[in-house]
């Protein structure tokens, strides 16, 4: 399946949020720790290698 | 641990007389050129074996024998020998700290004839290959000639060797380099062996304790008793344990390797003092190899061709496997059954199997040696999710133990199970007198359901369409036939009977006739 690039969370700023406070209190290298977790947890439900890949090279270019 | 009585150096006929041009002459007789020239006379065809020293290797280097290569050296006669000394071992446990996040288990079915590793020290298994050589009359094992010279032309190479009794010159029609890592062979034809260099040194020990220790392997990421670093442990026979520790690229490689520094390192990993230490050394690793292993007539089979780091078993297994697919071919070439171009194609699997190898190496030796920064927080925090998370579990990378990979491979194909499919090591399974892996000893036809074609120069096996076999081979069809080479690997494979006229061209498509 390619990778989703239409807006498809439907409370974009409520989930924006809940990502601040996810946030809230860490240090920078905690931070960078969590958004490391995040990123393993979303890819393993994603699974697809194919979104995977094109979601890399979005994050690459961008 | 030199140990051994050194094996006997006999004065060369080529001293005092030209000897005639060799078919095969094999350098270096470590596991690999031995069970080379093995195979090679296990077709018929004769090889003539040096080694500058006349000792089994040093300390146990490699101890983990993959089932691929039990199996290769069942067919010269020693595969059961193996298995028997050995400690037989299929599970893996890796722990985070204190505690497990990842267990894995290398052979989870039955019914096949190997298991799926065996440890046993390389001096053991280079003794058993030795004595099987000495006894072969087909192999002409000389101790003590070291090679000071090789040069080749269109029909073969000419090494100039030195022996304790003078030097003489020596000619063959294909050259086998096996000469290892370091190989001087390689050196002397100015070949580039490109790769990576792991900035990173591990202290390697085997010490001899009472150890309660199941038929495992463990490996830690930062245990406590090793803080911030990784460490490997194996079982090898007679209360001898293989210890791995990671020790950063800063460590002093001369001072490392003092007994006064080695003691407590082990002392915390065992949690005690009553332990001998037989061997240490500390290294760093490589993941290199050469552009091609065929240059002409010379052939870089093993350590020679592609060097890998240890986690994964990959470098002793790896040339073993080598010579599986080069034994049968050779042979035949200077038969005159093939064409050369057959070790085009050797050299085309093998660097199939090498960039394999060394990739699953490099991945595991990255995860285990993170570069700080990006690499660094991933593997941390993939460890960290391990320990909640399942589906973390499979990305934790101590080594990616040393399975053969699948060539590829043009043979016939039919829609029949992927795991015996051409390119493929055909799967061992029962069958009602033995195991099909003892069959498989040439050119094969195994007909499951159906009956194979009766084909020039080859073995028909017939088996019932039940068990294991059938899972492996027929899947949900009724009936195949399957065309194997002698090294074991499907060539081709129909839901039908064949012809003799088809199998035959699919071997002859191999031989390249």
């Amino acid at each position: 399946m390619p990778l989703i690039r239409e807006p498809n969370i439907a409370d974009p700023d409520g989930f924006y949020a809940a990502l601040l406070r996810a946030h809230e209190g860490l240090t920078g290298e905690e931070s960078r720790a969590l958004d490391a977790r995040l990123v393993l947890i979303l890819a393993n439900h994603v699974g697809e290698r194919e979104a995977l890949e094109e979601a890399l090279a979005l994050a690459r270019e961008t | 641990m030199a140990d051994g009585q050194p094996f006997p150096a006999r004065r060369p006929p080529g001293l005092d007389a030209p000897e005639p041009r060799h078919p095969v002459a094999i350098v270096g007789a470590g596991p690999v050129g031995l069970l080379a020239a093995l195979e090679l006379a296990r077709f018929g065809c004769p090889s003539v074996l040096l080694d500058d020293n006349d000792r089994v290797c040093e300390g146990s280097r490699a101890i983990c024998w993959s089932k691929r290569s039990l199996e290769i050296m069942d067919r010269v006669g020693l595969g059961e020998g193996m298995a028997r000394m050995g400690v037989t071992w299929k599970v893996g446990r890796t722990f985070h700290g204190d505690s497990k996040v990842f267990e894995f288990d290398l052979l989870p079915e039955d019914g096949h004839k190997m298991p799926a590793f065996v440890n046993l020290p390389q001096h053991e298994v280079e003794r058993m290959l030795v004595e099987r050589a000495e006894a072969e009359p087909l192999v002409d094992l000389r101790f003590r000639n070291r090679v000071a010279a090789v040069r080749q032309d269109a029909s073969g190479a000419t090494l100039a060797v030195e022996t304790d009794f003078g030097p003489y010159e020596l000619s063959a029609g294909w050259l086998l380099a096996c000469d290892g890592a370091r190989s001087p062979i390689r050196r002397a034809m100015g070949l580039d062996f490109d790769g990576e260099l792991f900035e990173e040194r591990f202290l390697i020990a085997d010490i001899a304790m009472d150890h309660d220790m199941p038929d495992e392997r463990h490996f830690w990421f930062e245990p406590t008793f090793h803080p911030g670093q990784s460490a490997l442990m194996h079982k090898q026979p007679g209360g001898i344990y293989r210890i791995d520790l990671q020790l950063g690229w800063d460590a002093d490689p001369d001072a490392e390797r003092t007994p006064e520094i080695v003691i407590p390192r082990i002392e915390k990993v065992v949690g005690h003092r009553d332990f001998r230490l037989e061997w240490t050394s500390v290294y760093t690793f490589h993941c290199r190899r050469l552009a091609r292993f065929r240059h002409g007539r010379v052939l870089f089979v093993g350590d020679s061709a592609h060097v890998v780091s240890p986690f994964g078993a990959r470098g002793g297994n790896g040339g073993l496997q080598d010579v599986d697919a080069l034994g049968w071919r050779l042979a035949a070439v200077v038969a005159g059954e093939a064409g050369n171009e057959a070790l085009d194609h050797w050299d085309a699997e093998r660097q199939h199997a090498a960039d394999e190898n060394i990739a699953n190496s490099s991945r595991a030796t990255r995860f285990m040696t993170p570069r700080e920064g990006a690499e660094r927080v991933y593997r941390d925090q993939v460890l960290r999710l391990a320990a909640r998370a399942p589906f973390a579990r499979p990305m934790v990378n101590s080594g990616r133990l040393s399975a053969p990979c699948a060539y590829p491979a043009k043979g016939a194909e039919a829609a029949l199970p992927e795991v015996s499919a051409p390119g493929r090591v055909a799967p061992d399974a029962p069958l009602p007198d033995g195991w099909l892996s003892e069959r498989l000893r040439g050119w094969t036809l195994l007909g499951i359901g159906a009956r194979p074609p009766r084909a020039e120069g080859m073995a028909r096996v017939t088996a019932p369409a039940e068990g294991p076999l059938a899972e492996r081979y027929l899947g949900a069809a009724a009936r195949a036939v399957i065309l194997v080479r002698p090294d074991g690997v499907v060539a081709a494979r129909w839901d039908r009977a064949p012809s003799a006229a088809e199998a035959e061209a699919e071997r002859d498509a191999l031989l390249c006739r």
